[in-house]
């Protein structure tokens, strides 16, 4: 057969035998497929558990209970019952009063020093603000659970090896055998850590709260979606819908890419230069945070809204405008509630960015350490991931889990956010 | 854009000397190679030397050709002749295409389409427009015919639209068909209902023209029969121009047929006349199918 032509049955025997080679191929793509995505979730899996290992712990802290005598002699030695008094007096010294009629054995100043270390210094804090609230304790005796010391939290934890030499420890032998004692009488527990969900941050890990960083984030994100979705959009409408395509708009085009690849510190510069250098904002505001990571997020919102309002078919136009729409009806009616779902998705993702930056943030002063939680949006305040970037670099062996768990936060706060953004995105996406 | 599109056709336009004036029905005008009578008697629209430009291309050479009222004139053509091009000029539909150049002198009732003053929104609610493909808006029913109404302002309130919308739907026989689930999605409806409801949405802002480019040629045979009955009982009230592939269609509906040929106007007449008795040769051929 030297014709081109083959019969029927010869065809037929061809594609035979190359079907083994093409299922083949095939099964070897999906294997890659599967390999590389169990890989990945392997990966995440593990992530997680690491994070959630070490930092669940965070969210536990180790008290200590004593029967705290509100001694009207330290607290109120003149007996006027003023508030500031009441404030500035010492209230350390109540702890330690307590501490050494828990162990009246101690004697001596080291060791006295020892054992008033196993109460955390910020304590006293609790007892003053008790007090303060209600100055008709003074004079009582209460049973109070106090928060313990780092050095205290660690060892509950099992984070002190007791086997390493003495020196090498932060809890000596004798303050050990205290707090057998202690335990032995069950004044020492792992309690739910309030303080952390609820507090700000403090050079103390036992005293560190995460709350001030969520406010931060709160602020500057809300901010951020207030600024950057209203100009994202207008500007993609603009540039898509009424712009006549010239030089202009083209090298706008060019820029708006090229800005969605600029390293994000180069936008915390910028905003130190222009937004608190010449525009004179507070530094460490959430409210400069926010314009920073609006610069930021603007190209991902533009970008995404543009291609949005491309995917939007022409006959809506047309038949808009063929009603006599005018331009600015037939975007608002027409395109813009189909485009909305893929506005938002940029939007999304923006933000979830937006999030997630710490680099611009520490140029324009959120690096700061504050430890009052955030009431507006010029105050000073700083936000999750450099919360996470402070502590992570802080040298006390508390600071570990607290990390973690600051971590686990920002996931959350993640997840709440984008939960939220998708629930909204589904309300849009009623498909006709 | 718009703006400044409309201010070079505007400055561009022709003295519209060869305009006849007093024109006898059988009188024919002299415009660039047509044959046959492009002139009618009381014209509503009367388009004289149009060229469009695509960017360079000239896709509409010195077209001239009147439409009648209470009439259905057919634009037939071989694809890519300029047929749609052409009807896209009479609402200015062609402003939103970017490049695009309409040059010549429409009249709309005795008025410049192109004028300064003519406001494109107005123009389009006087003249409206019937896609190719059914594009009903993604909303209920009733919000597709209402839409017009409502951006115009016709309706003083509730009733009155409610009204509008039932007439409309009414007269693009949809009625009895949908009178129960108008707040069902548009898009819902098979594609002939489809349809009859952007015909429903046209005529609801009460338009002096309805321009249908190929209403039926993503519809099966008994949806394009009833559009075909309906612009029979349409044109009782509005002026149709129908750009159509069908030569069948064309036959079936119009009262005077256009043949356009590669962007020049080839020939124009009575449907009777010019599917009988062609005159041009190149008409000839098409409607015997020897090309096209």
């Amino acid at each position: 057969m030297n014709s081109p032509m083959r019969t029927a049955q010869e065809t037929q025997a061809l594609v035979e035998r190359s079907l083994g080679r093409r299922y083949w191929a095939e099964r070897r793509f999906r294997f890659y497929g599967l390999a590389a995505v169990t890989a990945g979730m392997a990966f995440l899996v593990y992530l997680f558990v690491v994070i959630f290992s070490n930092g669940l712990g965070a969210f536990r802290q180790t008290e200590v209970r004593l029967d705290i005598f509100y001694d009207p002699a330290v607290i109120d030695p003149n007996g006027t019952r003023n508030i500031d008094d009441l404030h500035a007096a010492d209230y350390q010294a109540l702890v330690r009063a307590a501490l050494k009629q828990r162990f009246p054995e101690v004697e001596g100043r080291a060791a006295s020093r020892e054992l008033t270390r196993l109460v955390s210094s910020s304590a006293a804090f609790d007892l003053q603000r008790r007090v303060v609230r209600n100055p008709a304790l003074i004079g009582t005796t209460e049973t109070q659970w106090l928060l313990g010391s780092d050095a205290v939290d660690l060892l509950q934890k099992g984070h002190v090896d007791a086997a390493l030499p003495e020196e090498q420890r932060p809890l000596n032998d004798r303050q050990i055998g205290w707090l057998k004692k202690l335990d032995a009488d069950g004044a020492l527990a792992l309690k739910f850590n309030k303080t952390f969900l609820t507090g700000g941050d403090s050079r103390e890990p036992e005293r560190a709260g995460i709350w001030g960083a969520v406010a931060g984030s709160f602020f500057t994100l809300v901010l951020t979606l207030l600024l950057s979705f209203p100009i994202g959009v207008a500007a993609a409408i603009y540039l898509e819908e009424f712009a006549r395509r010239s030089r202009w708009t083209d090298l706008i085009e060019v820029n708006i890419n090229n800005l969605a690849a600029v390293p994000s510190i180069v936008f915390g510069l910028l905003g130190l230069a222009v937004f608190i250098g010449f525009f004179g904002l507070p530094r460490s505001a959430p409210l400069v945070g926010a314009m920073v990571l609006t610069l930021l997020t603007l190209p991902t919102i533009i970008i995404a809204s543009r291609a949005a309002l491309k995917s939007v078919p022409p006959s809506i136009r047309e038949a808009a405008l063929g009603m006599g729409a005018s331009k600015i009806q037939m975007v608002v009616h027409h395109v813009l509630p189909l485009a909305m779902p893929g506005m938002l998705t940029g939007t999304i993702i923006g933000m979830a960015r937006a999030l997630g930056e710490s680099a611009p943030l520490l140029m324009i002063g959120m690096v700061a350490f504050i430890v009052d939680v955030p009431k507006g949006i010029t105050d000073p305040s700083t936000v999750l991931p450099v919360q996470v970037y402070l502590w992570s670099d802080s040298p006390e062996r508390g600071f570990v889990e607290k990390t973690s768990g600051a971590i686990i936060v920002l996931l959350a706060f993640l997840v709440v956010m984008n939960t939220t953004a998708v629930i909204l995105r589904k309300r849009f996406e009623r498909r006709w | 854009m718009e703006a400044a599109q409309v201010e070079r056709a505007g400055l561009n336009l022709k003295p519209s000397s060869r305009m006849p004036e007093d024109a006898a029905v059988e009188r024919p005008v002299e415009v660039g190679k047509t044959v046959g009578n492009i002139a009618v008697d009381d014209p509503i629209f009367s388009c004289r030397d149009v060229d469009v430009f695509y960017g360079a291309k000239h896709a509409i050479k010195k077209v001239g050709i009147d439409v009648a009222r209470s009439q259905v004139l057919a634009m037939i053509g071989p694809s890519g002749c300029g047929k749609s091009t052409f009807l896209r000029c009479l609402n200015r539909m062609n402003d939103t295409i970017e490049g695009a150049r309409v040059e010549g002198s429409i009249l709309l009732d005795g008025k410049d389409i192109h004028d300064r003053k003519q406001d494109v929104v107005q123009l389009r609610a006087r003249v409206g427009m019937v896609f190719q493909k059914p594009n009903p808006f993604p909303k209920s029913i009733y919000e597709n015919v209402a839409y017009g109404p409502r951006i115009h302002g016709l309706a003083g309130d509730r009733v009155e639209l409610d009204e509008i919308v039932h007439h409309s739907l009414k007269r693009a026989g949809l009625w009895e068909e949908v009178k129960d689930r108008l707040q069902q999605p548009g898009t819902s409806l098979s594609g002939g209902q489809q349809q009859r409801l952007c015909i429903a949405r046209t005529i609801a802002v009460n338009p002096e023209v309805i321009l249908m480019d190929e209403p039926c040629s993503a519809l099966d045979p008994i949806a394009t029969a009833r559009i075909e009955d309906l612009m029979e009982e349409l044109r009782q009230s509005y002026a149709i121009v129908i750009v159509t592939h069908s030569m069948q269609q064309a036959a079936r509906v119009s009262q005077r047929t256009a043949y356009f040929h590669l962007g020049d106007l080839i020939e124009v007449g009575e449907t009777d006349r010019i599917f009988t008795n062609p005159r041009h040769k190149l008409t000839e051929d098409y409607i015997t199918g020897r090309f096209g």
